[in-house]
């Protein structure tokens, strides 16, 4: 255990390669019983605070709005004996997940993700014991809070797998926020904004991603200026100039809610994805773009390889310096897309530091959904579910101390950080500069 | 001083193979004195043409520029007098006071206000000796806050001991939740950056809950607003003089721990083993240093100085504990130990300047000029000093011989 974290930790700080012991002998590499235990963990939670500790009140889920073409009556059952029956699947999940570990294979990750569903399920049962809940209102809620975390992170992803570590993500979601919000009044034409927003972003990220580059400066200490110069320009414009001009300058309102026919009729997840602003659908399409563009083109081998092992795509004939330029450049774009969700894809304008962290989420996104844009929409939908929940759980059931339904995201990315939930594996050469000399 | 600092750039070269993080850090404590005035320089610069593009008055002489462009030029040089001049009156002499007293306030607010980011600054520049990079100081502000609100408001004590104990109990729940990041560091190689971001969330929620709980430490009365009580007039820290100025001893606080750090990196086993980790992981193992064990004792101590900071915030406010009152001091503790480049003199002088810069935000305020610019000034001048090719482009500065 303690010879492995060493390598770890050299391996995280230096240059060189990791020497691993698998390098020196085909004796297999055990798999790690971390998950289990945090499985069993909640799997217990779930079984005594929920269910046999859980109030018998009946709770009633609404799948859909009523009188569409789909329609599904709701459902109403007890929610102790409810949440008894989720844990008992959780139970399962978890001897799943011990099994495979015995069988020294690592669990999956739609596994961890179902046991993440079937969890988050029984929470919301045992919240609205003697109430109902909606579900299409909640989703809905919750995808729209996720967009800017997923394209936040998308952008982080794009970076962070050609070798660069993207802490600005949060100045890219400020700026694309508030250019959209100005564009968009200055010109009265939302998709102006929406496009000025993604160019700024882009510019932004261009300013990192050649001191980074060519300039070799820490990669890290330039993401966190960039934020705090981002926060102080957009603060001193907001109170010099938007503030006292806020009917022109900063009153874009946003886009129309566009229901799709047929498929926003889809119990449960219809009215989420398809009953919503064009920044929803915009980003429904660009999470399996950049995916495809990752992992099945050309251009996307190029670009791990380059964050993998720069020595070895500059041998090959791949120009870095260049891969990395683009590949930060038009993730910048995207998360400045996300930006522009904030302001004309949610709330109609721009406030004093709106992106209130959300970069930084997203940064934790990056690493929860291993660099990979499915898994990382999904982690972004954790947190943006969690946000909802607080608000809902104020309403359904006061007393409740929701500051620590708001921290589960947050100790779930810890735990994985921290290796709990299989072994998290960054592009090795993230972080690192590469000269040719 | 310039005979050691020579030794000890001889002594320390700049590693071409060697840990990147280290080599920047050393960069920029390196930078020369010239770097960094004229990175002040052209962040101020670069701030004051911002104040001038934005501002109403000198927007409207635009339309008479060609026919009259003086006027543009004097509404330019009037904005940059009110906001500068602000900024000098509400930060170091208000000649316009009203007494003697009214005119000295503006420097000891700048002491006052510079205390807390010179001991955070001070933690976050030993993590970074050490070859961490802790964004956390914020979250163990948060804890230390969380440990000196309970002392100072549910803990009844004699004077002066109580004020001392709550000191004492914010900075050990300050370096246990810092420990936390060290101990993950080493045991499971988990990233110190994203590890302290997710700490400052939880921590920041925690005490949210803690502050809405009427057992805990909700205010007597108080309604929905998680909010405390002020701190006990027994736990207060005293105020210099008496009720003449707001500044108390935090600053003497900053002075210890300043000095305290000097002595810790500088002059003992300790800060070498610490340093040594930071300039080369694998030397130092190789050497017989637990690189580990050090990580948590760094990032222990590095939270002590949050802890210091935080006690001088929970114990000087009169107003009931919010978790705002941590006022940003987290991050902007970057800015000063990347400022100060990791020396302690050099903190000390940054933290002062930022220091400066909180203070004279009303006075600006006032003025008509909106203080927010001083968040650009403060971020461009520390940009231009982590990034040497930027000041140097600019200036055309010569390469530096030694390297």
């Amino acid at each position: 255990m303690f010879k492995k974290t060493n390598s770890d930790a050299a391996t995280a700080a230096s240059s060189k390669i990791e020497v691993t012991p698998a390098m020196f002998s085909s004796a297999p590499v055990k798999v790690s019983a971390k998950t289990g235990l945090v499985m069993a963990f909640f799997t217990l939670l779930v079984l005594l605070a929920f269910g046999v500790y859980g109030s018998p009140k009946g709770v009633t889920f609404q799948l859909n709005e009523a009188g569409t073409w789909l329609s599904v009556p709701d459902f109403t059952v007890s929610s102790n004996a409810f949440s008894l029956l989720l844990g008992g699947i959780l139970g399962f999940v978890t001897l799943a997940s011990t099994a495979l570990t015995i069988a020294n294979r690592p669990t999956p990750m739609w596994l961890s993700l179902f046991f993440g569903l079937v969890g988050a399920t029984s929470l919301l049962a045992w919240l609205a014991a003697g109430a109902s809940v909606p579900l299409p209102f909640i989703l809905s809620n919750a995808v729209v809070l996720a967009v800017p975390i997923i394209l936040g992170a998308l952008g982080g992803v794009m970076s962070e797998r050609v070798g660069v570590v993207n802490i600005a993500i949060e100045g890219q979601l400020l700026t694309g926020a508030f250019v959209a919000a100005v564009v968009g009044s200055l010109t009265d034409n939302l998709w102006l904004g929406l496009i000025t927003a993604a160019i700024a972003s882009a510019l932004l990220s261009m300013s990192l991603a050649s001191l980074a580059i060519k300039y070799l400066v820490d990669q890290i200490i330039i993401g966190v200026l960039i934020n705090v110069l981002v926060i102080g320009v957009t603060n001193f414009l907001y109170s010099q100039w938007l503030a006292g001009d806020g009917k022109n300058s900063n009153f874009p309102g946003t886009f129309e809610i566009v229901k799709i026919p047929v498929l926003s009729d889809i119990p449960i997840i219809g009215e989420a994805l398809f009953a919503n602003r064009v920044t929803v659908y915009i980003t429904l399409l660009l999470v399996p773009l950049v995916w495809f563009m990752l992992f099945r083109t050309k251009l996307g081998l190029r670009a791990r390889a380059v964050g993998e092992h720069p020595l070895a795509a500059d041998t090959v004939g791949i120009n870095v310096a260049r891969t990395r330029f683009w590949w930060v450049t038009a993730g910048g774009a995207i998360a400045g897309i996300g930006g522009a969700a904030l302001t004309i894809g949610n709330v109609g304008a721009f406030g004093r530091e709106m992106s209130g962290g959300l970069g930084f989420i997203a940064l934790a996104v990056v690493i929860l959904g291993r660099w990979q844009p499915f898994y990382v929409s999904a982690a972004a939908l954790l947190f943006g579910f969690a946000i909802i929940m607080r608000i809902w759980a104020n309403q359904v059931s006061p007393g409740i101390p929701t500051d620590f339904i708001t921290m589960v995201p947050y100790l779930v990315t810890l735990i994985a950080v921290a290796g709990f939930a299989g072994k998290v594996k960054p592009p090795a050469a993230s972080g690192q500069p590469y000269s040719k000399s | 001083m310039s005979k050691k600092s020579d030794l000890k750039k001889a002594s320390l070269p700049v590693n071409p193979d060697g840990d990147k993080a280290t080599n920047v850090i050393r960069e920029i404590m390196s930078a020369s004195f010239t770097r960094v005035i004229l990175s002040i320089v052209l962040g101020f610069a670069i701030g004051a043409i911002f104040m001038i593009l934005f501002n109403e008055d000198v927007v409207a002489t635009y339309e008479t520029f060609f026919s009259n462009p003086g006027d543009t030029f004097m509404a330019s040089l009037k904005v940059l007098a009110d906001g500068y001049g602000g900024l000098l009156k509400g930060a170091i002499f208000n000649p316009e006071g009203r007494d003697l007293v009214a005119m000295f306030r503006p420097i000891t607010e700048t002491f006052r206000l510079a205390a807390p980011l010179i001991m955070a600054g001070l933690g976050i520049a030993l993590t970074f000796r050490v070859g961490l990079f802790n964004i956390g100081a914020t979250g163990q502000i948060v804890m230390g806050l969380a440990g000196a609100t309970w002392i100072s408001t549910r803990v009844d004590l004699p004077y002066g001991i109580h004020m001392v104990v709550a000191v004492i109990v914010a900075i050990i729940c300050a370096a246990l939740w810092g420990a936390v990041v060290g101990l993950l560091k080493a045991r499971t190689g988990a990233h110190e950056v994203i590890v302290t971001i997710m700490l400052n969330y939880v921590a920041l929620n925690f005490f949210t809950w803690l502050l809405r709980t009427p057992e805990l430490l909700l205010e007597a009365n108080g309604g929905g607003t998680p909010k405390s009580d002020p701190p006990a007039d027994t736990a207060m820290l005293p105020t210099l003089f008496g009720d003449m100025y707001k500044i108390h001893i935090g600053i003497f606080f900053a002075v210890a721990a300043a000095f305290i750090y000097w002595l810790l990196m500088d002059r003992s086993a300790i800060g070498y083993r610490f340093k040594m980790v930071g300039h080369n992981m694998s030397a130092a193992r190789a050497a017989g240093i637990k690189v580990e064990s050090t990580f948590i004792w760094a990032m222990a101590v590095s939270a002590a100085f949050a802890g210091l900071a935080a006690a001088n915030q929970g114990l000087s406010e009169t107003g009931g504990i919010t978790t705002s009152i941590n006022a940003n001091i987290g991050f902007d503790a970057i800015t000063v130990a990347l400022l100060g480049g990791n020396s302690a003199k050099g903190i000390f002088a940054a933290g002062l300047l930022f220091g400066a810069f909180k203070a004279g935000s009303p006075a600006m305020q006032v003025a008509g000029v909106s203080p927010e610019i001083l968040g650009v000034v403060q971020a461009l001048i520390v940009l231009f000093i982590a990034a040497p090719p930027l000041i140097k482009a600019f200036f055309r500065l010569p390469e530096p011989e030694v390297k």
